[in-house]
């Protein structure tokens, strides 16, 4: 059963591009499908014969391989791209033709491109579907997917009290997370570094939707107050030198001190790759979970190369 | 009496004709008080130009308060040219004119999906490379602003300085 349909009148052909195309009951189906799935119920033929393009024009480790490795696990097969150098957009060809090129090869792409809107404009050029896997600033749909999933494992995700922390601004995970938590009755709060909040435009646009943001200026004014904290990035490039970015990233920094008066069923997550936001003694604490986040990479990107190609 | 063709401005009181009639042509009326200026720009007239042109602006309306007269001659408005009207003059009527007659009068609507007549405001955004697409915008609700499709970015405000 496909679960997410692109609008009729723009074509059969089912992509997932953005967490926003959802509503909640296509997430829960869809996470209800990756939880079978995790059981090991699923047929290991699925996908047999059939080709995944994976174009990545931008680093990634997890992402990446992950969704090869639900491929595989389904009995497919990926065929890649891994930079715009080793392709033909270094002589100059535009997005657009690599992908009406790279339709003729595979039965689904995959893709992640530093410009935004990037994976939107493949899924009009594309004759197979597409799944956004990051597209600059914008959308992260797979990682939403899998952060409400890890989330769902520990507790119903309706009515909680998620907090996002570091780099809202840029940060896509960030994005589409607090946009499918709309869906769920959820109290957001926002702790970022000035100039890194979240986007007004974003934050307005929640609002409208009934999502309560509450924004705070450190982590330990909220960390009792939560069931989720949501760790991101801060890159080093958005501050004009070191000191300013070490004095920033050291507030920010998990620890497991701070989360001494923290809820007990408190989970923290975090996208990765991790820099200096988690201190690495909180790897065992029993409120970790980013680890078992990103293992849960690969249920979920089954269950959704299963509702595009299944 | 009205003279649309000639611009007696409407509804403005009967302070007689403003600005010489055309023969060949469109008027725009209706435009809100002080956007004359923006509609011309959204017209792509901008610099030197070799068209008759006649401006009105602020004239006393009694349903709009001030509104804004515009005048071309030898020149009829294409749709897509009223959509973009239409971003920054809700209200405005376009009156197509030949041999001094008015021909055809349509008002104008806030479309629904703006397609191509906009820059999206974000650098980042893939409209802004050399990729074979035109930029497309949702229309928000109420026509408050501008939502692109492909990277969210919203434009609220200062529409006229992102209109292609």
């Amino acid at each position: 059963m496909h679960i997410f349909f692109k609008k009729a009148e723009e074509s059969a052909t089912h992509h997932i591009i953005s967490i926003g195309d959802f509503d909640r009951s296509a997430i829960d189906q869809l996470l209800d499908h990756a939880q079978q799935i995790g059981k090991n119920r699923f047929d290991r033929d699925a996908l047999s014969g059939k080709i995944l393009a994976v174009l990545f024009f931008e680093p990634s480790t997890r992402t990446r391989m992950s969704f090869e490795s639900a491929m595989a696990r389904l009995g497919g097969s990926s065929i890649s791209v891994s930079s715009v150098e080793a392709c033909s957009m270094a002589k100059g060809e535009t997005l657009a033709d690599t992908i009406r090129v790279v339709s003729g090869y595979a039965d689904a792409i995959v893709i992640r491109h530093p410009k935004e809107g990037a994976a939107r404009l493949a899924a009009e050029f594309a004759t197979v579907p597409v799944i956004n896997a990051g597209d600059g600033a914008g959308q992260h749909p797979s990682q939403t997917l899998l952060d409400l999933y890890t989330i769902r494992q520990s507790m119903p995700i309706e009515g909680i009290d998620v907090a996002l922390v570091g780099d809202l601004r840029y940060g896509r995970t960030a994005h589409s997370l607090a946009s499918a938590l709309s869906l769920y009755g959820v109290r957001l709060h926002t702790i970022s570094p000035p100039g890194l909040e979240l986007p007004p435009a974003l934050a307005s646009h929640l609002a409208e939707k009934g999502m309560e943001i509450v924004c705070h200026s450190d982590i330990e004014e909220v960390i009792s107050e939560v069931d989720v904290l949501y760790v991101t990035r801060i890159q080093r490039e958005r501050f004009p030198d070191s000191t300013s970015y070490f004095n920033v990233a050291s507030s920010y920094r998990i620890t497991p001190e701070l989360v001494s008066g923290a809820k007990k069923h408190l989970i923290v997550l975090h996208p990765l790759p991790r820099v200096d936001e988690i201190d690495p003694r909180f790897d065992s604490s029993p409120h970790a979970r980013y680890f078992e986040q990103s293992k849960n990479g690969v249920p979920v990107r089954m269950a959704m190369l299963l509702d595009v190609m299944g | 009496m009205r003279h649309i063709a000639g611009v007696e401005t409407d509804d403005d009181e009967g302070h007689g004709l403003l600005v010489r009639r055309i023969r060949n042509g469109t008027v725009i009326d209706h435009i809100d008080g002080g956007e004359a200026l923006n509609v011309i720009k959204i017209l792509g007239i901008v610099g030197a130009t070799t068209e008759a042109l006649s401006i009105a602006t602020n004239v006393p309306s009694k349903n709009m308060g001030t509104k804004d007269i515009v005048k071309i001659s030898n020149r009829e408005l294409s749709k897509e040219e009223v959509d973009r009207i239409a971003l920054i003059a809700p209200r405005a009527t376009i009156n197509i004119v030949r041999n001094y007659r008015v021909c055809e009068k349509q008002g104008v609507e806030i479309p629904t999906v703006i397609v191509g007549n906009v820059r999206c405001p974000n650098p980042g955004c893939i409209t802004r490379t050399n990729e074979p697409i035109k930029s497309r915008f949702d229309v928000l609700p109420d026509g408050k602003g501008l939502r692109c499709i492909y990277c969210d970015s919203v434009i609220t405000k200062d529409l006229t300085s992102y209109i292609i």
